[in-house]
């Protein structure tokens, strides 16, 4: 079945963009100000929903081609690891660290390990989500 | 305010009772997500409805909210999401294999 | 450093993972998923053996010193659990290699048995009581997969009460666990310990107590087990051998842990309906290990009978008793998942479920019916197997203190375990065969296997009860005395 919703597919291709960029802002925010990984992940597994709902899942899959179980599966796997990382530095378990680097168009900028962990955590959320939407969506046709 | 949100949370704890006791299916998994709202209330509740900043790093001159009962619900709304989604995906297969959705159907009187 | 104690729930998670990526190659995920167990298993004696020279070993999280920070607590019963759990599920991964199919192995069955793994370990090690929620959870989570994976439709039936009741179950968790932190204000459980005997436990700390009591009889099928014999009974042999094994003990640790560590100053109340519960719930495991013909089910009320066993320890409450229980725990960790690889390996080679409609396995497969024996005698209690020392030890206990109805509660239960599992002996094991020669299975030596070394392990448990004893002992001591646990939380930096 192909929805032609002319209107939800012209809006949704520009608000897809916003949405996404919402989400990487909320991603990037989530260290002293409201955001995070888990909230970011959600804004930007909806925008994905999204493309899937405007379009059909033929189009986004050639288009985006991705296994989301993996995306999921990087995701902790990064999570986890940057707790593992910990061991191999000799630190307890889940420590985390920061330092300000001097990077060409941003300045001076707070780089956090808590990052990559949110990073992974955003991963995970993106995946989870999208596969559990796909795997009602995809034989109810 | 904690009487008013004590309130809300029995109400919802009432919704969700009612919801679990029926037969179908997709009641009771609304009723366990609407159990599970109540009882976020419940620990947000239970840490003290202070007046006050947010817990955040920035604001940190101001006294601020416990941060504690936020980071449980949070990790919380994440297992209940998870769980959630996990028992429609089931509820969906066990509609399409057993063919029904009424819970009495769904007896395991295959051999007593 | 102490991130040793990390490992045993990391490492899963991790391997888990990778495996997830490895899908097509069976073969890989086999070999990893069993190394990692052994790793598990052997990193696990190492903490064992530490426990035992440096006292408990904790670890906080990022650095963050109790009770501010979430952290891991090894003393000797999480780590004597952790080792055992991560044996069994060796064992029974060495059993599922021939039995689970192909299917089930490319459906990720590897990396959700590594997720219950590092799910159950976590829960063991945990010191913090939301922690221990969220271990919980991964263990749900993973075993909502496992009993499901496959769907066939006794299964979907099944696992969806399974799913349901544990959720419900998780939420009442949450709700004891918020009027908890309201009241004492803190979620370390050693920290809530000494708030709980500062403020003494009155009747609203009481009362969380029954909360709580009643949340980890749901997971432990303590008096509250009507989901058990029903989901134990339909997933795959090896899948139900590890949940017999493993699941009900993580509710049983939570009960010990709380009602040694927390909440013990009113034995009056708690500890009373504990005895109760536990009372009934040999009573009627009983009744059900009686009544029924199908293999499944006798096996699955065999786990009832064992949680009322084991929890009959925690009412009695002396040390001696405490002990028993610990010992009875880790030979019924053994014994259970043995009990059901054998009954499921039954299933799979006369093709029927019912005792009535199998006869004289032992003619065709000697090894198979002489490992039921063994395991009979084992879960009866006994001597020199595994079962005989719990029991007796639970039975002194009792007698110290009076309990004389517990006490023969619990010894007419391990007569009626012998009985139910007799009758399956005698039944199907015994007797005229009813397989010919040309229809009998071959014996799959990947089923056997592991049998065998859960038989070699429920009798060196027996014999080598000397060398286990300190442990136990080092165990019980911290259980029954909280300032042990608490002082080498709350005791400063080490």
């Amino acid at each position: 079945m192909k929805i032609n919703d002319v209107i939800l597919r012209t809006i949704s291709r520009i608000v897809v963009f916003i949405i996404l960029t919402f989400g990487v802002y909320l991603f990037l925010s989530g260290h002293n100000t409201p955001g995070g990984g888990f909230i970011g992940g959600l804004v930007l597994a909806s925008a994905i929903v999204l493309l899937y709902l405007s379009t059909d899942i033929e189009t986004v899959k050639k288009s985006l081609p991705l296994d989301f179980k993996y995306v999921a599966a990087i995701g902790v796997l990064l999570a986890t690891s940057t707790g593992f990382g910990s061991i191999v530095f000799g630190v307890p378990f889940m420590s985390q660290t920061f330092a300000y680097f001097d990077l060409p168009i941003f300045g001076k900028t707070e780089l956090t390990t808590v990052t990559i962990f949110e990073a992974g955590v955003a991963l995970t959320v993106v995946g989870v989500l999208v596969t559990i939407i796909l795997s009602i969506s995809e034989d109810g046709g | 305010m904690e009487t008013l949100i004590i309130m809300l949370i029995g109400i919802l704890v009432a919704v969700a009772t009612y919801l679990i006791l029926s037969r179908n299916i997709i009641r009771i998994i609304l009723g366990t997500a609407v159990f599970s709202h109540a009882v976020h209330l419940l620990i947000l509740t239970m840490g003290d409805l202070k007046q006050g900043n947010v817990p955040l790093l920035k604001e940190a001159d101001a006294p601020y909210a416990d941060a504690l009962p936020q980071a449980l619900i949070l990790t919380a709304i994440v297992i209940s999401f998870a769980v959630t989604a996990f028992i429609l995906v089931l509820a969906y297969r066990t509609y399409q294999d057993v063919g029904t959705d009424d819970l009495d159907k769904l007896r395991g009187a295959k051999d007593e | 450093m102490n991130n040793l104690i990390v490992l045993p729930l990391i490492i899963p998670i991790i391997v888990g993972i990778i495996l997830v990526f490895l899908r097509p190659y069976v073969k890989w995920q086999r070999v990893i998923s069993l190394l990692t167990m052994i790793g598990i298993a052997g990193i696990s004696l190492f903490i064992l053996n530490r426990v035992q020279t440096d006292g408990i070993i904790r670890l906080d999280f990022a650095g963050w010193e109790p009770p501010f920070g979430i952290l891991f607590v090894a003393d000797s019963f999480a780590m004597l659990l952790v080792l055992t759990a991560s044996v069994v599920t060796g064992i029974c991964l060495i059993h599922a290699f021939s039995s689970i199919g192909d299917k089930h192995e490319k459906m990720y069955f590897y990396p959700f048995v590594l997720f219950l793994v590092a799910g159950v370990n976590g829960s063991f090690l945990t010191g913090d009581l939301f922690n221990l929620f969220v271990c919980f959870e991964v263990m749900l989570l993973a075993s909502y997969v496992l009993i499901t994976l496959g769907g066939t439709k006794p299964q979907l039936r099944e696992s969806i009460k399974y799913v349901v009741i544990n959720v419900l179950a998780s939420w009442f968790f949450l709700v004891a666990l918020a009027y908890l932190y309201g009241t004492v204000g803190t979620l370390n459980m050693a920290h809530i310990s000494e708030r709980v005997a500062e403020s003494g436990q009155g009747p609203l700390l009481t009362t969380i107590s029954i909360l709580f009591l009643v949340v980890f009889s749901l997971k432990a099928g303590l008096l509250l087990f009507f989901w058990l014999p029903g989901s134990y009974s339909v997933p795959p042999t090896a899948v139900a051998a590890l949940f017999g094994a493993l699941l009900t003990k993580v509710g049983i640790y939570a009960l010990f842990r709380t009602f040694t560590l927390i909440f013990y100053h009113e034995p009056l109340i708690s500890h009373t309906v504990i005895g109760i519960m536990a009372g009934i719930t040999l009573i009627v495991g009983c009744i059900g290990a009686i009544a029924f013909k199908d293999v499944r089910l006798i096996v699955s009320y065999n786990v009832v009978i064992a949680v009322g066993f084991i929890m009959i320890g925690l009412a009695v409450g002396t040390e001696t008793s405490i002990a028993g229980s610990i010992y009875y725990v880790i030979h019924d960790m053994i014994a259970k998942a043995m009990l059901f690889l054998l009954a499921g390996t039954m299933i799979y080679l006369t093709g029927k479920s019912k005792i009535d409609e199998m006869s004289g396995l032992i003619r065709n497969y000697p090894v198979f019916g002489w490992m039921f024996f063994l395991v009979t005698c084992s879960l009866a209690g006994i001597p020199p197997l595994s079962g005989f020392v719990g029991k007796i030890l639970v039975g002194q206990g009792s007698i110290e203190s009076g309990s004389y109805i517990l006490l023969a509660l619990a010894f007419i239960s391990s007569i009626v375990v012998l009985y139910s599992l007799l009758r399956i002996f005698l039944n199907t094991i015994f007797g005229e065969t009813i397989i010919s020669l040309e229809d009998e299975k071959p014996m799959e030596m990947g089923m056997i296997i592991p049998i065998v070394l859960l038989g070699i392990a429920t009798i060196s448990l027996g014999l080598g009860a000397e060398v286990i004893s300190s442990y136990v002992t080092d165990a019980a001591h911290t259980l029954s005395n909280p300032s042990v646990y608490i002082d080498a939380v709350m005791g400063g930096n080490k």
